[in-house]
């Protein structure tokens, strides 16, 4: 095989299942340098957020102790990351092997002595909206943003510390692992290649004004629904509703909420059906007087997936409504919802009442936000297309997708991609 | 080998306010009479650090017991290097102080028998000696259809050599003779001739100086290891002038065998065999290219077979044998897409035809929902959901009758139409089915599972229906890869697409699930890169996923074997072979060090460097018995799986939930690796209840080792006979499926456990 250059290391845009696994594909397979840069204070990404991952109803956190297992036992120590930090240019290099990056890296008020011992947090007397659970409880100024933080330490929200004025941690840390006085940092790479795995986020419902999100407490999302399952998450797994924290039995999962359809988001966005049905389980596992109804319009379960809602079907508490919710409105006396649903095996317009409805809000591809935000050299090819997914990679220049970045594609797909992406990584260097 | 101990212990992170470090120092040096023992209060911190750096270069300490958090955290600075440093890390942080009440006798105890047992896994432990070779890392490719293709040049793009095995005349698998596909990239919205791109990425292969193709060719027999393969191959039954049998070197495998199409006959319940008019997609795909002269006409007109006249009427029956439990209970994924197209194509051709496409749900994934949409503009397609529940032929009209039943607005409807196409299934080609029993492919009981045809030589889920002709592998424990369901061989792991049962042979496309070409190109990628990844890896003497970068693996002393070979057949990775006499013959290279083999041999010949059935043993050893029969005088040993049960743990004490002080953790690599002499060693000590914390196993097994966790279980049978000797009630004994977020339910299941221990009293054995 070739020699791989250690001075022409690899940039990943993102740090979460699809950056982390891209890079550990690559670093396995050889001696090369690569960086993940990630928004957040910690990698993992968005699907740490996931109480269980379709088909098997396993932890997200099995298959990412293993991940940061096969990062901390490298000894060639070739992964590096830059958390809290955004890339902000790529420029072509002037003789063509590469490109320049500059990364803005937020202050890094924690630093590597931080043994997450906790004496911070105790006394710090500012309360923040927990973003991890989507705003769904809160957690101290000083904090650990996941139960499986990696790399292993607290994090300050700027938005919320008080700073000199309080400065209680820095005197509580017994480490000096906390110093509030931190700067931010400008980080200049050169780089031979650039992965993309910039995953999703949820689409903004309460652009479908008529199903009531942002109106109606009890109108929720999908990935909401995940923490509320979670036993580490905002109601301890207890799906309770957020109007009055009630237990709900009567649960409405609308799908395709932005997805399929031309004026929001026109493509399929291929994981929530399977993410509904998971949901629907969850709910029947914890309730079990509970009885969820799915309004959909097709079931999209490929492949051996089909076996998943063999079992949700099989369930006779979980009611299947293929049907187009037009309206949604609110009770005011009971926090309940009322459907305006046309069902359409019946042909008929039906009202449905229930104590829940959660939107199955599609995947949007952050690239193209981002991207707005990245001054890039015009003669660099991205090939975006008009929904946000880069599908076609730029061989001859390095470039590449992984993950939802490159199509909708649920965990095990976006696996796929970004071991395939490892292996363009592998070939364009052989190139050089 | 010198063993010289130095024991660090930490009193930061309030391990010095909850215990008694002094104590704690002295009774480590007596108990283990290290060369160095000494406490700091910031042993992670640089001082700390550079006061066992120092130890290291002056008093040649070179077994380290670093007792402070878990193993887990600070792993970048207790980082020494492994091949003459032994860094055994023990928990007093989060498995001691954050879980038990503060400057209690009880807390104490514990964090010193963690202390011993870290010390006597040090002292025992030698030092990895890792297996670097020179290996071949030459590329075998099964199967040249597009998945197959891609496989081969991208591997060859790397820098790799391949070999291309083709069983036909010519590469270009299934496309190679048909008409069109649907665009290969965004906006996925029509149809381009198949062949586009196709022509070109054959010539690339047959042009590549790395590729070696041999046309007219299957496998005869796969044998070694990765990195050592020997590959004989010989000419198929399709080929007649192919070469003679030869041998290649290989170092890893990309399997690419692809589907056939499910059995047309099987199918003549929605009327397949009443008429030629009723067609299969493949055979409307061959007739497509017929008429357009392989591609060479853009125009001509469908006719129908029977009679030659255009056709005005035709039906699309999706899920023709898919989704479909006395069929194929999985969803072929591509046939929605497929009739889509297929539809497009008539409606081009034949412009007046009305189009019926009847279907349960349309699954157009991602943005081929741009296809479906096009189509959906198309008054001449009508969208039918329904199921169909008759299929007759009216000859003298020569017309068929459809009945479709559960359509949308509750009626049901009749059709007649000219034609009728049924959208048949995936197959994968993963090897013929031996011992002439029909598999029953139904939800419940996918083929994997335990029971099916051929009675499985181990009792657990994972147990396979033998399968051969494909890769013939010369592997004791069967010809081919092992399927998850339903006749592919895909990872059964979400996060791990490509864990493989079979060390360096790595199933892409169709083979593995049900996928178009477009993914499919992925999926030969990710494939190929982890063929190359193997023998990369295993060439430095490292183990591949999921203990990726272990340099450590198995010894077995074999004058001790007694050949019961229950290490050959428990291995989950068919790593080890076996002689005439059932003597093992194990394959490195092939292993993945989870040591189920080091679990399962009842004579204790196989352990690695630095884990054994005697380094166990002599940790259960070390602990400290009181003979006192009260309260909290009881011990119990709990085995945790390191990937998720160590981890739980370890988040409980981050929540500093309680726990009870009477247990004693012990890691291990998997629960397959219990060796049943801990068990016996831990109740002949005194010890009062054992408790195993592994992961689920059954169909949604989460086992990383496959069936480490359920082989653990199975094998208590075995042990019961030694309680029932030993008159000790066999609740002493608890296996707890656990997942990493159940941390929560942990002081329930401990609780539950001991009282369940206390009710039984104490262990007669102890102070014996």
């Amino acid at each position: 095989m070739s020699e791989l250059n250690n001075e022409n290391p690899v940039l990943i845009i993102g740090g979460g299942h699809s950056g982390i696994s891209a890079a550990l594909e690559i670093t396995e397979a050889v001696d090369k340098k690569v960086y993940i840069v990630e928004k957040k204070s910690y990698i993992g990404g968005r699907v740490l957020q996931m109480y269980k991952y379709f088909p098997k109803l396993c932890p997200p956190f099995c298959g990412f102790e293993i991940n940061t297992k096969r990062i901390k036992s490298s000894t060639e120590d070739n992964i590096k990351f830059l958390v809290s930090s955004v890339v902000e240019e790529i420029n072509k290099e002037k003789d063509g092997t590469g490109y320049k990056v500059k990364i803005r890296q937020k202050p890094q008020y924690i630093n590597d002595n931080c043994t997450v011992c906790g004496e911070c947090a105790k006394v710090c007397p500012e309360d923040r909206p927990n973003d991890f659970n989507y705003d769904m409880d809160t957690t101290k100024a000083i904090y650990m943003p996941a139960i499986s933080t990696f790399p292993l330490k607290y994090t300050v929200d700027e938005n919320y510390c008080k700073f000199s004025a309080c400065k209680k941690c820095e005197s509580a840390c017994k480490y000096g692992a906390i110093n509030l006085n931190a700067k931010e940092s400008i980080i200049e790479l050169k780089v031979a290649d650039i992965i993309f795995a910039t995953g999703w986020k949820p689409y903004a419902v309460e652009k479908l004004e008529n199903l009531g999100f942002g109106k109606f407490k009890n109108v929720i999302t999908n990935v909401m629904m995940e923490r509320l399952a979670a036993d580490n998450g905002p109601t301890s797994g207890k799906i309770l509703r957020p109007s009055d924290n009630k237990e709900v039995t009567n649960v409405a999962f609308i799908q395709c909420a932005g997805s399929r359809n031309e004026n929001h988001l026109p493509y399929c966005s291929a994981i929530c059906c399977m993410a509904s049905l998971k949901q629907a389980l969850y709910l029947r596992e914890k309730t079990p007087a509970s009885s969820p109804t799915i309004f959909y319009i097709d079931l999209r379960t490929p492949g051996r997936y089909e076996n998943f809602l063999n079992k949700a079907e099989s369930d006779k508490n979980i009611k299947f409504n293929k049907g187009i919710v037009g309206k949604i409105s609110e009770d005011h006396a009971t926090g309940d919802l009322l459907l305006d649903v046309e069902d359409m095996l019946s042909g008929k317009k039906i009202k449905f009442r229930a104590e829940m409805v959660v939107l199955a809000a599609g995947m949007r591809p952050n690239i193209k936000d981002d991207l707005s935000e990245i001054k890039i050299d015009g003669d660099i090819k991205i090939d975006i297309d008009e929904n946000g997914f880069i599908f076609n990679e730029n061989y001859e220049g390095g470039i590449f997708s992984a993950g939802v970045a490159k199509f909708p594609l649920d965990v095990y797909m976006s696996g796929q991609s970004a071991t395939s992406a490892a292996l363009s990584v592998i070939q364009h260097n052989a190139k050089l | 080998m010198d063993n010289n101990l130095g024991i660090y212990i930490c009193s930061g992170c309030d391990i010095g306010k909850s215990l008694n470090v002094e104590r704690l120092v002295n009774t480590a040096k007596d108990s283990n009479k290290p060369l160095v023992c000494m406490s700091h209060e910031f042993l992670c911190g640089p001082e700390g650090i550079n006061l066992i750096k120092n130890d290291i270069s002056e008093k040649k300490i070179n077994k380290l017991v670093i007792a402070a958090c878990s193993m887990r955290a600070k792993q970048d600075v207790f980082n020494f290097d492994p091949l003459t440093i032994h860094t055994e890390r023990v928990n007093l942080r989060e498995h001691v102080i954050w879980i038990s009440p503060p400057n209690d006798n009880n807390t104490q105890l514990l964090a010193e028998d963690y202390i011993n047992m870290g010390a006597v896994r040090a002292k025992k432990s030698a030092f990895p000696e890792p297996l670097i070779q020179d290996l071949n890392k030459t590329v075998l490719v099964v199967g040249g259809g597009v998945t197959g293709l891609n496989a081969a040049i991208n591997s060859a793009k790397a820098g790799y050599d391949v070999v291309l095995v083709e069983k036909k005349s010519n590469l270009g698998g299934f496309p190679y003779s048909k008409y069109k596909k649907w665009e290969t990239k965004p906006p996925f919205d029509k149809n381009i001739w198949i062949k586009e791109g196709l022509d070109e990425l054959i010539n690339q292969v047959e042009n590549s100086k790395k590729i070696k193709i041999y046309k007219n060719s299957k496998i005869k027999s796969v044998s070694g290891a990765p990195g050592k393969f020997n590959v004989e191959i010989e000419p198929s039954a399709e080929g007649n002038n192919a070469e003679a049998a030869v041998s290649e070197t290989i170092g890893s495998i990309v399997v690419a065998t692809g589907w056939k199409p499910y059995e047309a006959k099987k199918l003549d319940y929605l009327g397949y065999g009443l008429t030629s008019d009723i067609l299969t997609n493949i055979e409307l795909e061959e007739l497509y290219s017929e008429l357009s002269e392989n591609g060479k006409s853009e125009s001509f007109t469908v006719k129908r077979k029977s009679n030659g006249d255009a056709v005005k009427s035709i039906a699309f029956i999706q899920c023709a044998g898919s989704r479909d439990e006395n069929h194929l209970p999985y969803c072929s994924t591509v046939c929605c897409m497929s009739s889509l197209k297929e539809a497009a194509l008539i409606r081009k051709n034949n412009p007046d035809t009305n189009v019926y496409i009847i279907y349960k749900d349309i699954r157009t994934p991602g943005e081929y929902e741009n296809f479906y949409r096009k189509m959906q503009d198309d008054e001449g397609i009508f969208m039918v959901k329904g199921v169909v529940s008759g299929v007759s032929y009216d000859k003298g009209n020569n017309i068929i009758d459809l009945k479709v039943k559960d359509t949308l607005f509750g009626g049901d409807i009749d059709l007649n139409v000219e034609m009728m196409v049924l959208a048949s299934g995936m197959v994968p080609n993963s090897g013929d089915v031996e011992c002439n029993q029909d598999v029953n492919l139904t939800v419940d009981n996918p083929p994997s599972a335990s029971g099916a045809s051929c009675p499985p030589s181990i009792p657990v889920s994972t147990a396979q229906v033998a399968k051969s002709g494909l890769l013939n592998l010369t592997y004791r424990q069967g010809k081919e890869m092992p399927d998850l369901a339903y006749g592919f061989p895909d990872s059964n792991f979400i996060c791990f697409p490509y864990e493989s049962r079979r060390t360096g042979i790595y199933p892409a496309g169709s083979v593995r699930m049900p996928l178009d070409t477009v993914f499919s190109v992925d999926d030969a990628k990710g494939a190929a890169l982890k063929a190359v990844q193997c023998v990369e890896q295993t060439s430095k003497g490292k183990a591949v996923h999921p203990r990726s970068n272990d340099t450590t693996y198995p010894f077995f002393d074999l004058p001790r074997c007694t050949q019961c070979k229950r290490c050959t057949e428990e291995c989950p990775f068919g790593a080890i072979d076996e002689d005439e006499k059932g003597t093992p013959k194990y394959n490195p290279e092939r292993c993945r060090r989870c040591g189920v083999c080091m679990g399962a041999c009842p004579v204790r010949i196989i352990s690695f460097k630095n884990y054994s059935p005697d380094i166990g043993a002599s940790m259960i050893k070390s602990l400290y018995i009181p003979e006192d029969p009260t309260d909290e005088n009881y011990r119990i040993l709990v085995f945790a799986c390191e990937n998720d049960a160590y981890p739980a743990l370890d988040i409980l004490g981050l929540n500093k939930m309680n726990l009870s002080s009477n247990i004693r953790v012990i890691p291990v690599r998997c629960l397959g690796s219990i060796n049943n002499v801990w068990y016996t060693d831990a109740l002949s000590k005194g010890i009062d209840g054992i408790l195993l914390l592994g992961c689920k196993f059954g169909d949604d097994y989460q086992c990383h080792f496959v069936k480490g966790s359920e082989l653990a279980s199975y094998r208590m049978v075995n042990l019961k006979e030694t309680l029932t000797r030993l008159v000790l009630e066999e609740e002493r004994i608890r296996q707890i499926q656990l997942e990493f977020t159940d941390y929560m339910k942990l002081p329930e299941i401990v609780e539950d456990f001991v009282n369940k221990i206390k009710s039984l009293g104490p262990n007669p054995y102890k102070g014996f």
